[in-house]
C-alpha cells in the first residue's frame, strides 16, 4: 500500500495502548465485548470443524453447489468413458495388426522353407533312393551324370545331392581332372553316391527303364550301377546362397 | 485481557464439544462468521483510531451477523443464495482487508 500515513497517526502509540489493554485487569466495562468475541471464536471453531469433518464440505454444501459437482462429475466420467473406447479401438487395431503381422511372418517363414529346399540353402528329409555307380575305370563321364540327374528330375525328384554337393537348378556337370567329374565346382570322383527324394518308386522304375541310366551305366567299361530304396533319406549337403549376377525381379 | 479470556474459552468450548451444526443453520454459519470477522476487523481499526464505542461495536456485529444471514436466506428463497453468498463473502472481505491496510497503517506505520 503506497497510501500516504494520515495525519496525527502514531504507531508507538499504538502499540502502547494494545500494551496497556492487554496487561490491564479484568474490568466489567468490556463484558459486551468479550462475549461477542467469545461467541465468535466458538463459531469459527465450530464452523471449521464442520467443514473440514463432514466429506470435505459435501455436506454442507447447498444444492446448487451438489448439482454442479455432480453434472462436473457426469462430464467427466463420460469424458474418460469416451478416452477408454478410443483406447479400446486403437489396442484391438494394434492387436489385429499384431495377428496380421504374425500371420504374414508365418507365411514369409513358410514360403521361406519351400525355396530354401529349392535352392538348396536347408537341408531336407522324405522317402527316395540313392543311386551308387561305382566306377574304378573313371568311364562314367559327366553327361551321363548329367542324364541320371534329369531322369530323376523327370521322375519328381524334388532334392538331389551326389557326394554331399548339393544339385540345384545351376548347378553345372563339367569333365574334371583324371576322369573324375566337376559338379558345381566341386571335383568329385567315383564312386558316384547320387541321392534323391522323391517317389522311391517311380524314381527307381526311371532309372531302370531299358535304354535308361542303369542301362548306360552297365555299358561303360567297368562300372556298375545300383539303386537302393529308402523310407527315409535325408539330404544334408547345403549350397550358400547366392545373388543372380544378372537376373532381377521383374514387376 | 477479558476479551482475550473469552476467546479462548469459546475456542476451547468449541474443541470440546464440537458441536454439529444444524442443518437449517449450515448456509449461514460460515456467513455470519466472515460478517462477525469484518465486524471485528472494523472495531480493532476504530479502537486504533480512538473512536471506539463499545455499544457501536456490539450493535454492528449482530447487525452485521443478521444483515448478513438475512441477504442469504432471501438469496436462498429466491433462488440465488449460492451466487449471493458468493457476493457477500466478497463484500466483507474487501472490507476485511481495507480494514486490516487501515490497522497496518497505524500499527506499522505503512
Amino acid at each position: 500500500m503506497t497510501t500516504p500515513q494520515p495525519a496525527g497517526v502514531d504507531s508507538r502509540d499504538a502499540w502502547r495502548r494494545i500494551r496497556r489493554v492487554l496487561t490491564a485487569r479484568p474490568g466489567g466495562r468490556q463484558t459486551g465485548v468479550a462475549v461477542l468475541c467469545g461467541v465468535l471464536a466458538f463459531a469459527l471453531v465450530t464452523q471449521v470443524h464442520s467443514t473440514s469433518a463432514a466429506g470435505g464440505g459435501l455436506a454442507s454444501a447447498r444444492p446448487d453447489d451438489l448439482l454442479g459437482i455432480s453434472s462436473d462429475l457426469a462430464a467427466r466420467a463420460d469424458r474418460l468413458r469416451a478416452e477408454i473406447a478410443a483406447l479400446e479401438a486403437s489396442a484391438r487395431r494394434l492387436s489385429s495388426a499384431t495377428d496380421q503381422g504374425a500371420a504374414a511372418l508365418r507365411e514369409v517363414r513358410a514360403r521361406a522353407r519351400a525355396l530354401g529346399i529349392l535352392t538348396g540353402t536347408v537341408a531336407a528329409r522324405g522317402p527316395g533312393i540313392v543311386l551308387t555307380i561305382t566306377d574304378p575305370r573313371a568311364s562314367v563321364s559327366a553327361d551321363l551324370l548329367l542324364s541320371a540327374v534329369e531322369e530323376l528330375r523327370d521322375a519328381g525328384a524334388e532334392v538331389l545331392q551326389l557326394n554331399g554337393v548339393r544339385i540345384v537348378a545351376q548347378t553345372a556337370f563339367l569333365p574334371g581332372p583324371g576322369g573324375a567329374v566337376e559338379v558345381g565346382g566341386t571335383v568329385v570322383s567315383a564312386p558316384y553316391r547320387l541321392a534323391a527324394i522323391g517317389q522311391p518308386r517311380t524314381l527307381a522304375g526311371a532309372l531302370g527303364i531299358p535304354g535308361g541310366v542303369l542301362d548306360a551305366v552297365a555299358g561303360r567299361p567297368g562300372a556298375r550301377a545300383v539303386v537302393t530304396q529308402s523310407p527315409s533319406l535325408s539330404v544334408t549337403a547345403l549350397r550358400a546362397p547366392q545373388a543372380d549376377r544378372y537376373a532381377r525381379p521383374a514387376r | 485481557m477479558i476479551v482475550g479470556l473469552a476467546v479462548v474459552v469459546g475456542v476451547v468450548l468449541g474443541l470440546v464439544l464440537q458441536p454439529t451444526v444444524p442443518v437449517d443453520l449450515q448456509p449461514y454459519l460460515p456467513i455470519a462468521v466472515v460478517a462477525a470477522l469484518d465486524a471485528l476487523f472494523g472495531g480493532v481499526r476504530a479502537w486504533l483510531e480512538r473512536i471506539f464505542d463499545e455499544k457501536v461495536f456490539v450493535v454492528s456485529l449482530i447487525g452485521n451477523v443478521l444483515v448478513a444471514a438475512l441477504v442469504v436466506f432471501v438469496g436462498d428463497k429466491l433462488g440465488v443464495g449460492g451466487e449471493l453468498s458468493t457476493g457477500v463473502v466478497v463484500v466483507l472481505g474487501i472490507r476485511i482487508f481495507s480494514n486490516a491496510a487501515a490497522i497496518r497503517r497505524h500499527l506499522f506505520g505503512a
